[in-house]
């Protein structure tokens, strides 16, 4: 039986080494990094994770969102204010976040589901729109485009200064791992089998006696708190919120970093936004045109490894990857 | 006393009376065939039993109980299992998961178990580990079948199940139905006639939307309507 027939009950032992090594590259990483570098990779797993949970929807369960910027903006926005104006705990405004996150996307799935295909990215797409319009239009609370600045207490967990680059690393890492090992156990387990049937024939699935639209209602909440998690996360390390995160762009880049990756691969998100974010980091100290070169990678990609990186991979030497 | 029973089971598409007005009975444990010339309305009936079409006029009653309005997905947990006519196995998934989707679906605690002793019946056990959509058509077939009866179904609708099977795999395939009863009752849309006169109890002919006949094999190949509309006299 090959490894994906494993997947009748957990997590395969090769799998799960793979992605403790990479954990484990990660923790050690921060020790030798400099410190440019340091903060970027924080934020790449901050980023990470909020893709994560677009892979889950879209990856796994075959939902193209592109709405998911509301998600993340619902997490960003419920930590950022419930510390500024609801006088929230930083540790329990995170929560509130992540529950935001998850309550937003159960909310839109409702309404949204009823469509699918082209009418579902619409959908979402209108609702995103929607979000961040009412960001801009409670600018009294939010600031707007502007956004604002948490700081010195509003960012301290735990005793932890999250402002500080070695506890925001750690913290990053923390929320990474924790998203990993719940993705890992999710797609292996009988909920992730259904949500690979609803990605392959949903009508199907249907004839098996699974729902549709709750299972499809379930990934879509789950991909919610994943994005609401890494918004708030991204509040309190990086310690800005503004209204941009809440904008269009934020809604196609968890797909680009996906596409880049490979789709229903665990760790495709993270190596997608790995490569995009040096990519653009890369080229812009190269040239003014650096959007060009992304484009030009994204062609390359589309051309000759449709699947992302991790899922070419996995198509031709590792068909055990989760 | 039947199992599933349906009473002027109704569906029009536009002007075509796709099913009007069918009445039908199936036993507990009974193998019941559905012929008829193409475009009689076979498929859309067995999908207005398992839920997939939407009823416009009748009702359908499993054991007594009123399922007419019941989504799909609720009557497959009720116990109807439905295999498609194009077969429409999970391509990317493997052989195992394609079944394992089924056997979870009754909460199954042994799924690895159950999955290999659903495979093995149809004989697909060697395959477990391979993507479905590697397989042969027959084999396809075959996965499907073992799908449907992996919902340990009481009903199981077979829409023309032996389509693309070798004649090796027909003799198989009637076996396994054949093994089936009394737990599960089967109603196979068939086309091969010596499959539905070797192995069905009764038979009955839909011709236009409506049920031309109703019997046993050995009374509907007599029946003089019955060869002039369809056994071709």
């Amino acid at each position: 039986m090959t490894g994906a027939a494993t997947g009748a009950g957990g997590v395969g032992g090769r799998d799960l080494a793979l992605h403790l090594a990479v954990l484990a590259a990660l923790l050690a990483l921060q020790f030798v990094l400099p410190a440019y570098h340091h903060t970027n990779l924080a934020r790449i797993m901050v980023l990470a994770v909020f893709a994560m949970g677009y892979n889950i929807a879209f990856g796994y369960t075959g939902l193209l969102s592109l709405g998911h910027a509301l998600f993340f903006a619902a997490g960003l926005y419920a930590t950022g204010l419930g510390i500024v104006h609801g006088s929230l705990a930083p540790g329990i405004a995170a929560v509130a976040g992540l529950l935001a996150g998850g309550a937003a996307a159960a909310a839109v799935g409702l309404l949204a589901l009823r469509t699918a295909g082209v009418s579902f990215m619409i959908v979402t797409l209108m609702f995103a729109q929607a979000g961040f319009l009412v960001v801009l239009y409670f600018g009294g609370w939010t600031r707007g485009d502007e956004g604002f600045v948490l700081q010195g207490a509003q960012r301290l967990v735990f005793g932890l200064d999250l402002s500080q680059p070695g506890p925001r690393y750690g913290a990053a890492l923390a929320l990474f791992a924790a998203a990993v090992l719940v993705n890992l156990v999710l797609v292996r387990s009988r909920f992730g089998r259904v949500m690979l049937a609803m990605r392959e024939n949903a009508e199907r699935a249907r004839m098996l006696g699974y729902d549709p639209f709750a299972v499809k209602l379930v990934a879509l909440a789950v991909s919610g708190l994943y994005a609401g998690a890494a918004g708030a996360a991204y509040a309190l390390l990086f310690g800005y919120v503004g209204a941009s995160f809440a904008s269009i762009q934020y809604s196609i880049l968890p797909l680009l970093y996906v596409l880049l990756g490979g789709a229903g691969v665990v760790l495709g998100p993270f190596l997608g936004a790995l490569v995009m974010f040096y990519l653009i980091d890369l080229s812009s100290s190269l040239t003014s045109a650096h959007l060009m070169v992304v484009g030009a990678a994204l062609l390359a990609l589309v051309l000759f490894a449709p699947q992302g990186i991790l899922g070419t991979l996995r198509a031709r030497l590792l068909p055990w990857l989760a | 006393m039947s199992l599933l029973s349906a009473r002027g089971l109704t569906r029009h598409f536009g002007g075509l009376r796709a099913v009007d007005g069918v009445d039908f009975d199936l036993a507990p444990g009974e193998i019941h065939a559905l012929i008829g010339p193409n475009g009689a309305g076979k498929t859309t009936f067995v999908g207005l039993l398992c839920g997939r079409v939407p009823v416009q006029v009748g009702a359908i009653r499993l054991d007594g109980r009123d399922i007419t309005r019941l989504p799909a997905h609720r009557r497959v947990r009720a116990g109807i299992a439905y295999t498609f006519q194009i077969t429409s196995v999970f391509a990317r998934l493997t052989v195992f998961d394609n079944v394992a989707l089924a056997v979870q679906a009754r909460g199954e605690a042994d799924l690895g178990g159950a999955v290999m002793a659903g495979l093995a019946r149809v004989g697909l056990d060697p395959l477990a580990g391979q993507p479905a959509g590697t397989l042969s058509y027959g084999h396809q077939r075959l996965l499907e079948l073992a799908m449907g009866l992996a919902l340990a179904p009481r009903v199981l609708i077979l829409d023309e199940p032996t389509q693309g099977l070798a004649a090796v795999e027909i003799q198989g395939f009637k076996a396994l139905v054949r093994g089936l009863a009394p737990a599960t009752a089967v109603l196979l849309i068939e086309h091969n006639m010596d499959v539905v006169m070797d192995l069905a109890h009764r038979v009955t002919v839909l011709e236009a939307g409506r049920v031309l006949a109703t019997g046993t094999p050995a009374a509907i190949r007599a029946d003089r309507a019955v060869q002039a509309a369809y056994l071709g006299g």
